[in-house]
């Protein structure tokens, strides 16, 4: 393939050390899924999927309702959301908040809706410091690379890498034991919570009845990022909603178990609203910012709108044979693996990177382990039925129509298909070394071909 | 800022109207088991210890408590159970603050935190503290090490009965915490490392 | 018995594998069925379906329809065969409502191989015999669209001279994914691989699997390697006596 996709994948399914990196890691992260979920860990696990299905899908079917609600409720606990249709928008109200705050520095905990519009970028561009808090993080931030992975984003890192750009970015001798390298990343850190003006997080959930934000995290970074600065701003996609408080004791049960094998994250924060009187700590201020930035474009398609259930617990990518060989880094935009594969196109446009929806085995393994049930294979076979018929509108790839008409009228003239059947068979396999068909037959020994077809065996039996 | 557009934007996709009513949503999933108090403290142990917390059922926490921060600088949370049951009165330990930045200077030295708890859930070893008057933020957080002193008629069995008993937290406060274990990560080379920003170390004393 | 049974053998079995096709009469013959071939048919339409191109595959489930409807039962050797006529076939009618109900008419007719003989005709032993050391494969969509999963095992079970073992991991993909295995060679390579390496691990002589098209990509990457592992169909193994 030419593609960029193309290369990039290449590029990853010849390195060596990175294969073993991927692999390994998400094979791990793969076996603690399967024991936490198992009948003995989970018996109810199936019914608690169906369960999330079913209220994500009520909640993005009546998703104004809730986001309205929800609204309601965070200004009736004296915070305020903001509506955001893109990343201008956003960093446009966090760069007047800071100025009229005369804030500089910025705490920022794990939000891939804020990788989604480059938010530090802005930020930075702008003169302000924003300071990644998750190790993963903040590590990507310094090495100035994008998440490899939704939950694991320094996964294609080793401590070696860590230890350089340690030397070279935070001017400490090299260190090459990771628990030395956190602990200097939790010193560096802290003094960053302590001193920040604003704290920015993400959100896993919005929860309607309360008007409150739910972060989940094991480091504590983001309890630290909503509780330390007197400002705190949640920025979530309008699809991270749910109705009620109570309907967490199905999320929670998945999201953990379904990311990494854990029961639970080792810190759920449910926040809503600044610090209520009497209450000795917490900020002061308190803002939900909803983001847009095209989930609206997805709502009109009622087969693909499931694609918004997501919780990003990245299941799917550890499970995915295809993201377990090519990495995060040879998809196009901040989602990866089959959801990344799913949410791209949709997002960006079926021919930002058409590749990507036939990137795919088909296998299932994704849906399998949605926690929220997406049929993933089903939107990727969506989508390649509309990179088609877009193909045809724009006249691309007519070669490749015109064979599949071929092919269609050879499977309807069955007199015509044993006869060109025959005649391959004579031929014998093809030779090439060139285009497509070359490299598939690079890979691979090709079985004899048979003296003849089954019809003709049948008919002489 | 673009309120009403998107909000607009989502309704013509939806097909819905402004103000439309909306069906009632899939009844919330709430199971509550029946489980002993006994059963439901050595759950609660167990699921600690898994996860490298050190966990005990103790008659006299104070002696524990004691034990645990000797030669250590210690600040404890406002909860009057700690002072019922003698931890604030114990040297080392501060307590009584009601004041944002001091509470904050205490805690950022500070060699443990110690807290009550709200509740506890036994089937996953979990802490659940709400800020209130009585429980700040930043003790479970800031130190290093954390001690929880949790009421054995706080345990309960897990998020379902949670969120049975406080269908809706915001009404209390405006952070409720659900606490599984010391601070951890394994964002270099997939290796376990504890205290990343949060406690590296968390013990747990169950009492009466 | 007496049952009346079609055979699909599918468009890569009758034109590169016909001998799965023959050892599945043969089976299906030894537990009393009566069976035919119809002539017309040709191929399901998965591969135009799988690459986008649905009016293409909707051409060819139609003349699916047209050559099977007659059919009492018709018997498939491959588990993304039958998924693409059960699960999928529903999908591309969806706005045909009259070709629709022909689709429901016919998909509840239509099973997988496996499934076929321990849930309709209600057999496990088959009174083969083969002495072998085998790993069995199980083909995406036979596991997870049709639940293929214990059926083959159980048939396997009842193999006289057989060895079964696991393979670890289980369950996973062999990278064939059809026109994926062409757009996608490298990767789909790779794929191969590590499925190769998992049934190496198992000492197995033999990889079985209920989907042609897996042990085609399989046998390919095992002689690419240099390896002596043979692969048969699940009804090849049922037919030796």
């Amino acid at each position: 393939m030419s593609t960029e996709f193309g290369q990039k994948s290449h590029d990853t399914l010849v390195d060596a050390k990175l294969q073993l990196a991927i692999y390994t890691a998400t094979g791990r992260l793969k076996e603690h899924r399967i024991a936490a979920v198992s009948d003995a860990a989970l018996p109810d696990y199936q019914e608690l999927r169906t369960q999330a299905n079913a209220i994500k899908k009520h909640t993005i079917d009546n998703l104004d309702h809730y986001l309205e609600e929800f609204e309601r409720n965070v200004e009736a606990r004296g915070g305020k959301v903001v509506y955001c249709k893109d990343g201008t928008e956003v960093s446009d109200f966090i760069l007047n908040l800071a100025k009229e705050r005369a804030a500089h520095l910025i705490v920022k905990s794990k939000s891939m809706t804020t990788e989604e519009v480059d938010l530090n970028e802005r930020l930075e561009h702008h003169g302000l410091e924003s300071v990644e808090t998750d190790l993963g993080e903040y590590i990507l931030q310094l090495a100035h690379q994008r998440p490899y992975h939704i939950v694991a984003p320094a996964l294609h890192m080793t401590r070696y890498d860590v230890a350089a750009l340690f030397e070279r970015e935070l001017h400490v001798p090299l260190e090459t034991v990771p628990e030395k390298q956190t602990a200097l990343a939790r010193s560096v850190l802290r003094q960053k919570f302590l001193a920040a003006d604003i704290g920015i997080s993400g959100a896993n959930f919005l929860v309607a009845d309360s008007g409150a934000v739910v972060i989940i995290e094991n480091e504590g970074n983001a309890r630290l990022t909503t509780s330390a600065p007197k400002i705190h701003i949640a920025v979530a996609g309008i699809e991270k909603v749910i109705p009620r408080a109570q309907d967490l004791a199905t999320f929670l049960k998945l999201l953990a178990r379904s990311a990494t094998g854990q029961l639970l994250s080792v810190y759920t924060s449910f926040l809503a609203g600044p610090r209520r009187a009497g209450e000795i700590d917490g900020p002061d201020e308190f803002y939900v910012v909803l983001l847009d930035n095209g989930r609206t474009r997805l709502l009109p398609d009622k087969a693909k709108r499931q694609s918004l259930f997501c919780i990003r617990c990245g299941a799917c990518l550890n499970t995915c044979p295809v993201y377990r060989k090519i990495g995060g880094h040879s998809f196009p935009w901040v989602y990866s693996g089959p959801i990344g594969a799913i949410l791209t196109p949709q997002f960006m446009g079926v021919q930002h990177e058409p590749a990507l929806p036939f990137a795919s085995s088909l296998c299932g393994a994704c849906g399998e382990v949605c926690p929220v049930k997406i049929d993933i294979p089903k939107i990727l076979l969506e989508l390649r039925s509309d990179i088609k018929k877009s193909d045809a509108r724009e006249g691309r790839n007519r070669l490749e129509k015109l064979g599949f008409r071929a092919f269609a009228w050879l499977m309807t003239h069955p007199r015509m298909f044993e006869m060109a059947g025959r005649i391959g068979r004579s031929m014998g396999w093809p030779t090439t070394t060139k285009g497509p068909l070359g490299a598939w037959l690079s890979e691979r020994d090709l079985p004899p071909l048979p003296a003849h077809s089954f019809r003709e065996m049948w008919r002489r039996r | 800022m673009s309120r009403d557009y998107i909000l607009h934007k989502i309704r013509t996709a939806l097909g819905r109207g402004a103000g439309q009513a909306v069906a009632d949503p899939p009844a919330a999933r709430i199971l509550v088991p029946e489980v002993s108090t006994e059963v439901r403290v050595a759950s609660m142990l167990e699921r600690v210890r898994a996860l490298a917390g050190e966990a005990v059922e103790s008659d006299d926490p104070r002696a524990f408590v004691a034990n645990a921060i000797a030669g250590k600088t210690a600040i404890a949370s406002n909860a009057p159970f700690l002072a019922e049951r003698g931890i604030t009165s114990l040297p080392g330990v501060r307590s009584g603050i009601t004041d944002r930045e001091e509470l904050r200077e205490l805690c950022a030295t500070a060699d443990v935190g110690i807290t009550s708890v709200d509740y506890a859930l036994a089937d996953t070893g979990t802490l659940v503290l709400l800020s209130s008057p009585r429980e700040a933020r930043m003790i479970s957080l800031l130190p290093p090490a954390h001690i929880a002193v949790v009421p054995r008629a706080r345990i309960l069995t897990g998020l379902d009965e949670l969120f049975s008993l406080l269908p809706n937290p915001a009404d209390s406060t405006s952070s409720m915490v659900l606490i599984t274990g010391p601070s951890r990560t394994a964002d270099i080379e997939q290796i376990l490392v504890r205290g990343v920003h949060g406690p590296g170390l968390l013990s747990v004393v169950v009492t009466g | 018995m007496g049952r009346r049974v079609s055979l699909f053998v599918t468009c890569m079995v009758d034109q590169l594998f016909p001998q799965v096709g023959m050892a599945m009469a043969d089976v299906l013959e030894r537990v009393g069925c009566q069976v035919d071939f119809p002539e017309n048919q040709t191929c399901c339409g998965q591969p135009a379906f799988n690459s986008g191109y649905r009016g293409e595959a909707r051409t060819v489930a139609r003349h699916f329809l047209d050559t099977f409807e007659a059919s009492e039962a018709i018997v498939v050797p491959s588990g993304s065969c039958t998924a693409m006529i059960t699960h999928h076939f529903a999908e591309l009618f969806h706005k045909d409502t009259e070709t629709l109900a022909r689709v429901y008419a016919l998909e509840k007719r239509v099973w997988e191989f496996s499934t076929f003989l321990t849930q309709v005709a209600g057999v496990e032993d088959v009174g083969a015999r083969l002495d072998r050391v085998v790993t069995f494969h199980d083909g995406c969509h036979g596991l997870r669209e049709l639940g293929v999963k214990e059926a083959p095992r159980r048939l396997l079970a009842h193999v006289r001279g057989l060895e079964l073992r696991e393979m670890l991991p289980a369950e996973e993909c062999c990278g064939f994914g059809g026109t994926f295995a062409v757009k996608f060679s490298e990767l789909s390579g790779a794929m191969a691989r590590t499925k190769i390496e998992a049934i190496q691990r198992t000492g197995a002589d033999t990889v079985v699997s209920a989907d042609p098209s897996c042990l085609m990509q399989i046998q390919g990457a095992l002689t690419r390697a240099g390896s002596d592992i043979g692969t048969l169909h699940l009804a090849e193994v049922l037919a030796s006596r």
